[in-house]
């Protein structure tokens, strides 16, 4: 896209570490990149910190895009799970990324943190197959409760019918 | 067909459902109540559960939905009661799934907005309003956007806020029994909806906001169909508020039910008007103001007590704010272009394509094959009429989004039904769900 | 009509045939077309296009409709209004045969009708893998004149008694006719049942 007017947002000059961790800006948003061992200090220091209310905690399958940019010292896994923060008071929002490794789909719980986040994160690991430790309820919430697999997973097929004499574009996962 | 009747079980979603209280540790039922308070165990216990009549120590576990006529929409809930008083609930969504993220990853960005309008179908220009921020903010285009594409996003934005907070005004009123209340919420509905048919082509999902601008001005008399309905519709709210507010049977069903504390709903994450009942004054559009809602003059609508009606009371001030704004918005709409002018995002003028052979081209490609969004992630979040709305878009450099997560606000209020429904009555439910007015088709996605 | 002679297996059309059955039935049939009461089934967008219907401007109680009932057991129509998911199927299937013979479909909206847009792992592609439609109506949502051109259409098919014949064990749904209308030839008028 080298002809699309980029437009001059002046980036702000952004430390490079923020809370102990890697501190990296994306369009804009600041996002910290914390490894699954320093996940809850980090986020623990952000709530100490005005960063109130979970808006929102999902997760990226990054199996067919494993090469994207991340700070020196973290190695990318398939999974990453993103957090976004908001401080009401500063008005201000955070973004906090961890990869989880495939193999070991574990993290911890945010939700004696944050107990809004007691749904995102079943959500999570009903799409995924994350599963967070200590989580109150860790059951599936958006499939029926005998659903093998996990949807949002890129080895998932979307589960198309094929239809005839339509435009389908060549499907970026392997069919299941 | 018999192969498929036979296949359906029970449908108990047992592990998903409610277990009763007496097979919980205590430790879990302090955490299901204390942690949102951030309290420690001991002070949650000081909470007190609900006093146990000792003749009657036995609970019941009573299903409400997902098929019920008070539900919005396809919510089931498992509700715990001692003899009327709720002690325990637990929505259970799901049954409208509809894998909408799967989807939005194998549809380009302009046909996203097809997908993304129909999670929170009552508001629908809201959803494809954050994710083309979302994608704008991606492409780097978002201070481009031509001024009158922008004062028409904010235009349709408010209709759709009048819209929606109309339709709450009419369910909640059929929701409590105010049965002509609803006839009367929909009569004022039809002309929103009338007006957005003439702007937008449909009545409802109207994929009109996509990344660039909009998708076609705004017809000739708009401004004349504008006037007439906010003529129209503030003597209506004086109705309301003579049947509504004032009344003393609708005042005794609402105040002190569905009672949320400020700490609460932020430890919850609630935003929207169930946030603003608590007395915290946070509104997106004043407090991270996206667009051009900095230029506009309106207040922030809070209540004091939490309960549902102050959400009743604050959805009603709302759709009187947005009347304000639109007059504000009419008096600041420019001329010019209503999309981009960059080629490689807005597909051109129709009447070029006979012309021009590059204009068929871009035409061509921005409609099979789509734009390509350089790499990275962001999440924009607006407010809708629920509550916080946003949309994280994680982009690999292709024209179809990698990931595509909104994060939907009723799916998040939802979580306040436990909190708010604790104590009450079980007649009172229905109340509260409808003071939270969730939208299933944004919860389950 | 009256093509059938066991009278417990279908009702008035198992009763011989003559001219003052017949009268009969169309008073039945008459009667239970102009009020039909649907059971409320709205799931997603659709629903909100039928809560419009029953509204003051487009106004189903004409048709004698307006009163949803939350009972399927005091339901005649079920409207299924939106999409379907995996997990709402099997409540789908217990509502409808919860109610009362005789009972008709309407499918609303594509999501109901084909699985729409949505064509995916989580939506039941076509509602009526699950329950016998009668009548389909298309749009996304379809406009509250298109729904209550579907419900005329039914009520038109209730009225000529070509759903009095109910469907037997197996479930098949109202007789489809598909017949290949030759390229170049006019295109045929649309119009509600046989008069």
């Amino acid at each position: 896209m080298s002809d699309t007017p980029v437009s001059e947002a002046v980036a702000p000059e952004l430390p490079p570490s923020m809370y102990g961790v890697p501190l990296t800006d994306s369009r804009g948003q600041r996002v910290l990149h914390p490894t699954r061992a320093q996940y809850v200090a980090t986020v623990r220091a952000l709530l100490d910190d005005t960063f109130t209310m979970c808006a929102d905690l999902t997760a990226v399958d990054f199996l067919t895009h494993p090469g994207r940019p991340l700070p020196d010292g973290i190695s990318p896994e398939r999974f990453e799970i993103v957090v976004n923060l908001l401080s009401i008071e500063r008005r201000e929002r955070i973004r906090v990324r961890v990869q989880v490794p495939v193999d070991d789909a574990r993290i911890a719980t945010l939700f004696d943190m944050y107990p809004g986040s007691e749904a995102m994160e079943r959500e999570v690991f009903d799409m995924f197959g994350i599963e967070f430790t200590d989580h109150p309820d860790l059951t599936r919430i958006l499939m029926p409760e005998d659903w093998e697999g996990h949807p949002l997973r890129k080895d998932y097929d979307q589960g198309r019918i094929p239809v005839q004499f339509s435009t389908d574009f060549p499907s970026k996962e392997g069919a299941k | 067909m018999t192969d498929i009747v036979a296949t359906i079980r029970d449908g108990n979603e047992a592990e998903q459902g409610l277990k009763p209280r007496s097979e919980l540790t205590t430790r879990e039922l302090l955490r299901e109540v204390g942690s949102v308070l951030r309290m420690s165990e001991a002070e949650a216990a000081k909470l007190g559960d609900l006093p146990a009549d000792p003749s009657e120590d036995q609970t019941m576990i009573i299903n409400m939905g997902p098929q019920h006529p008070s539900t919005h929409g396809v919510l089931r809930l498992m509700l715990e009661l001692q003899g009327e008083t709720v002690l325990r609930c637990k929505p259970i969504i799901g049954y409208l799934h509809t894998g909408m993220e799967k989807q939005g990853e194998n549809l380009t960005f302009m046909q996203g907005g097809t997908n993304v309008t129909r999670m929170d179908y009552l508001s629908p220009l809201n959803n494809e309003l954050v994710f083309s921020m979302a994608t704008e903010r991606l492409l780097g285009i978002e201070n481009d956007i031509p001024e009158r594409a922008v004062w028409m996003r904010m235009l349709l934005s408010e209709l759709n806020r009048m819209s929606s907070h109309l339709l709450f005004m009419a369910t909640n009123g059929m929701d409590l029994g105010a049965v002509s209340m609803m006839i009367y919420g929909w009569r004022e509905r039809e002309e929103v909806l009338r007006f957005f048919q003439k702007v937008t082509g449909l009545r409802m999902n109207h994929n009109f906001i996509r990344p660039g601008g909009v998708a076609a001005d705004l017809p000739v008399g708009w401004r004349d169909d504008v006037l007439h309905l906010l003529e129209m519709i503030p003597p209506r709210l004086e109705e309301y508020d003579i049947l509504m507010t004032g009344q003393p049977i609708w005042r005794d069903r609402l105040q002190g039910v569905g009672v949320i504390t400020q700490d609460e709903a932020v430890a919850l994450g609630a935003t929207g008007p169930v946030l603003r009942s608590t007395g915290l004054a946070w509104d997106l559009r004043r407090d991270q103001p996206y667009l051009h809602y900095d230029q506009v003059e309106f207040d922030v609508i809070v209540g004091t007590y939490g309960d549902a009606f102050d959400r009743y009371a604050i959805r009603l001030n709302e759709i009187r704010e947005s009347i304000r704004i639109v007059h504000q918005i009419l008096d600041h709409m420019p001329g010019g272009d209503y999309r981009i002018q960059n080629k490689k995002v807005t597909p051109p003028p129709r009447a070029r394509i006979d012309e021009s052979m590059e204009a068929l081209i871009h035409h061509f490609k921005i409609f099979t094959e789509g734009f390509k969004v350089p790499e990275g992630e962001v999440y924009v979040a607006i407010e809708s009429p629920r509550g916080e709305i946003g949309c994280y878009i994680a982009s690999d450099g292709s024209a179809t989004p990698y990931r595509m997560h909104v994060r939907a606000p009723s799916f998040v209020n939802i979580q306040c039904l436990p909190h708010m429904m604790r104590g009450g009555l079980v007649a009172d439910a229905v109340a509260v769900i409808s003071s939270v007015d969730p939208v299933l088709g944004e919860v389950d996605r | 009509m009256g093509l059938v002679t066991d009278i417990r297996g279908d009702g008035f059309g198992g009763i011989p045939h003559n001219a003052i059955t017949a009268k009969l039935e169309d008073l039945v049939t008459w009667a239970r077309s102009r009020s039909s009461w649907p059971a409320s089934f709205g799931l997603a967008c659709c629903a909100i296009e039928m809560m419009a219907t029953g509204g003051a401007h487009y106004d189903i109680s004409r048709f004698g409709m307006e009163v949803f009932r939350a009972s399927p057991r005091q339901a005649d129509i079920m409207i299924v209004a939106g999409r379907v998911s995996q997990k709402m199927a099997p409540v789908l299937r217990q509502v409808y045969d919860q109610m009362m013979e005789p009972k008709w479909v309407i499918s609303m909206g594509v999501c109901a009708s084909s699985g729409g847009m949505f064509n995916n792992y989580a939506i039941v592609q076509g509602v009526d893998q699950i329950v016998p439609v009668d009548v389909y109506a298309p749009g996304c949502p379809p406009t509250p004149e298109t729904l209550i051109h579907a419900i005329e259409t039914l009520h038109q098919k209730i009225e000529d008694g070509e759903l009095l014949k109910r469907r037997t064990a197996t479930g098949a749904g109202a007789g489809i006719h598909v017949t290949e209308i030759p390229a170049g030839a006019q295109p045929m008028p649309v119009f509600l049942g046989s008069r």
